[in-house]
């Protein structure tokens, strides 16, 4: 039997109270502390979830119906991309070792995330935010999922998308960068993973990651990163508002929580900065053709947004990271370290790299009047020269790794950017190395945690980084080779200079026949 | 005073949206970037749901804003009618 239904819909307000309050429900034969584990040992101080409110007041059967919508959209132009041979729209297939690099760097993030999200929300005791961290989880699987499926199109015709999102992560010296930091985040507690990654990485970064990238697939004819991008970047602003909805709450809970929440902002500032080195790296040197520079992405999203976001967040005390400082010195060096560094360890990385031409370097030049000229062209020109005479340089000392962010050791002095910057602690009778002052003083705070680091290079010289049954004591034992192979890098294909690689034939035989008739 | 923004996707279905919120703006700047229409503005944005239903033609329910949005900026305050950004400083 229908009822009759004459009463007006509820109201979005109305409706957000009734789909998520008073969902849960007081035990009793065990007490509430022992259900809820994990939210009171990290000092946060709550006293009444009620106080929480989602801004964007998101009920399930909303978010149902937004996603399904969403994903209606992306894998219709998923499927016309692939109908339509998308791939040779591209500006160049140099692009593709950007997306590469996405791939197997920020995709498996994704899935952590899920997985995160789900923890924080089974661990807070609050209705409000275990609905919120649902709707969020089941976000980044879908982000994982819809980033495996756009670029598992380029696995059909281009080298290196084998491996994926699942194998190399756990294994390629750079991919412990981006892996580690999640994994510092996930074994947190709820609410600091919840200062990680909702407000640090979401809020204050994932701009710089996002839209940049998103916008350089979209000026390099990329319609399928773009698509998924973009598709993910909508849920993204909901996950920045949560970060905030999250700190504001811890905030003005208890004052108490003031300090830690500041520690954990500082630390996590840091941690991210330190990561989106790759994404400055990716704007400034990989994208064919380009949007912005990465010094003008982070004035745009970090000076000026982030700068708007921490006076909001003034009148509860909390301050500006102190790495700030160090970070507007970084900004007009970064990008090239790491592209340098990419350049002399290409054998062993799962993409391929190239040297900037003369255009590129002019680009560089006047995005970077007070470093590119001055540091960084030198260096070029003098690799340009070596390749020349067919001695391209490779690098075939493993570098020294930072304990904490697991980069190697290739950032400079803030005052001096001719001299390598280290710093060095002692605990427990060992010596362990930093990179920064930054990361030193996380590792101080917590060196228990950060000598536990699975350090590649460590483990290379340890030989945990070979093939099952390897036997490194056989004439003729070649260590990098096996490396490699362990990695699922096929030495020759996906690795060395894009400059004749496979992909670039392919590419332009395939452009050809897409244009010409015989 | 900060700067407020929301980005959307380029496409049809935020031309209307975008039309709506800088008639209901003016103080609000149009950056329009690759595959992306960036609306910035200081202190406060506000996005009415009857503006843009008599752009185009139907019922709009704010939540729709979510398909196509990118990014946004600031603390949000939304109900049934309008949805509002500011850095309340």
């Amino acid at each position: 039997m229908d009822m009759k239904a004459n009463k007006k819909k509820l109201g979005l307000k109305e409706k957000y109270a009734h789909m998520t309050r008073g969902l849960d429900w007081q035990t009793t034969y065990q007490p509430m502390d022992k259900v809820f584990p994990q939210a009171t040992f990290e000092g946060i101080k709550i006293h009444d979830w009620e106080k929480w409110e989602d801004p964007f007041r998101l009920t399930m059967d909303a978010y149902w119906k937004y996603q399904a919508e969403k994903e209606r959209k992306l894998y219709a132009v998923l499927d016309a991309f692939a109908q339509n041979n998308g791939h040779l729209g591209i500006t160049d297939a140099r692009y593709l070792n950007a997306v590469k690099l996405f791939l197997t760097g920020i995709s498996p993030l994704e899935y952590v995330a899920h997985r995160g999200f789900a923890a924080a929300g089974r661990n807070f005791p609050g209705v409000g935010p275990r609905v919120a961290c649902l709707m969020q989880s089941i976000d980044e699987i879908r982000h994982a999922q819809t980033q495996i499926h756009a670029l598992s199109n380029y696995n059909k015709f281009y080298e290196g998308f084998h491996a994926g999102a699942a194998h190399q992560i756990e294994r390629i010296w750079y991919l412990s960068v981006p892996k580690s930091f999640f994994d510092d985040a996930f074994s947190a507690g709820p609410f600091e993973w919840m200062i990680a990654i909702g407000f640090s990485f979401e809020y204050v970064l994932t701009n710089l990651l996002f839209v940049p990238f998103m916008s350089g697939a979209a000026y390099n004819g990329d319609m399928a990163t773009v698509t998924f991008g973009f598709s993910a970047q909508s849920d993204e602003a909901r996950h920045m508002t949560l970060g905030l909805e999250c700190i504001k709450f811890m905030l003005e809970q208890d004052p108490d929580n003031l300090p830690i929440v500041q520690k954990w902002i500082d630390k996590w500032a840091w941690r991210g900065i330190r990561v989106l080195t790759l994404v400055g790296m990716m704007m400034d040197y990989m994208l064919p053709k380009r949007v912005m520079s990465w010094k003008e992405a982070w004035e745009i999203y970090f000076e000026q947004n982030g700068g708007a976001l921490f006076n909001d967040l003034a009148k509860y005390g909390i301050k500006v990271p102190d790495c700030i400082t160090q970070c507007t010195v970084d900004k007009e060096h970064i990008s090239h370290q790491a592209w340098c560094t990419f350049y002399q360890y290409a054998h062993a990385s799962a993409f391929h790299t190239w040297l900037p031409n003369a255009e590129e370097m002019d680009w560089l030049s006047a995005k970077y009047p007070n470093t590119f000229d001055k540091y960084y062209r030198p260096r070029y020109e003098q690799w340009r020269e070596m390749a020349d005479k067919g001695e391209r340089f490779y690098n075939n000392t493993l570098p020294m790794l930072c304990q904490v962010c697991q980069i190697p050791m290739v950032f400079t002095e803030p005052d001096d950017p001719s001299k390598i910057c280290y710093r060095e602690s002692d605990y427990q009778g060992e010596k362990y190395h930093t990179c920064s002052d930054g990361c030193k003083h996380i590792f101080d705070d917590e060196p228990e945690k950060y000598i536990q680091a699975w350090l590649p290079v460590h483990q290379i010289y340890q030989g945990n980084c070979w093939p099952e049954g390897t036997d490194p004591t056989a004439e003729g034992f070649d260590p990098m080779a096996k490396v490699l192979e362990w990695y699922h890098i096929e030495n020759g294909k996906d690795n060395l200079d894009y400059e004749g690689s496979g992909d670039q034939a392919n590419f332009a035989a395939w452009r050809g026949a897409a244009t010409q008739n015989t | 005073m900060s700067t407020v923004f929301i980005a959307f996707q380029t496409n049809e279905d935020t031309r209307p949206i975008v039309e709506s919120i800088l008639a209901d703006n003016p103080h609000a700047v149009l950056d329009e970037q690759p595959a992306m229409v960036k609306i910035n503005a200081e202190g406060q944005l506000v996005i009415k749901r009857e503006s843009i239903e008599e752009r185009i033609g139907r019922n709009f329910d704010l939540q729709e804003l979510q398909i196509n949005l990118i990014t946004l900026s600031g603390n949000i305050d939304e109900d049934d009618d309008q949805f509002t950004l500011a850095w309340k400083n």
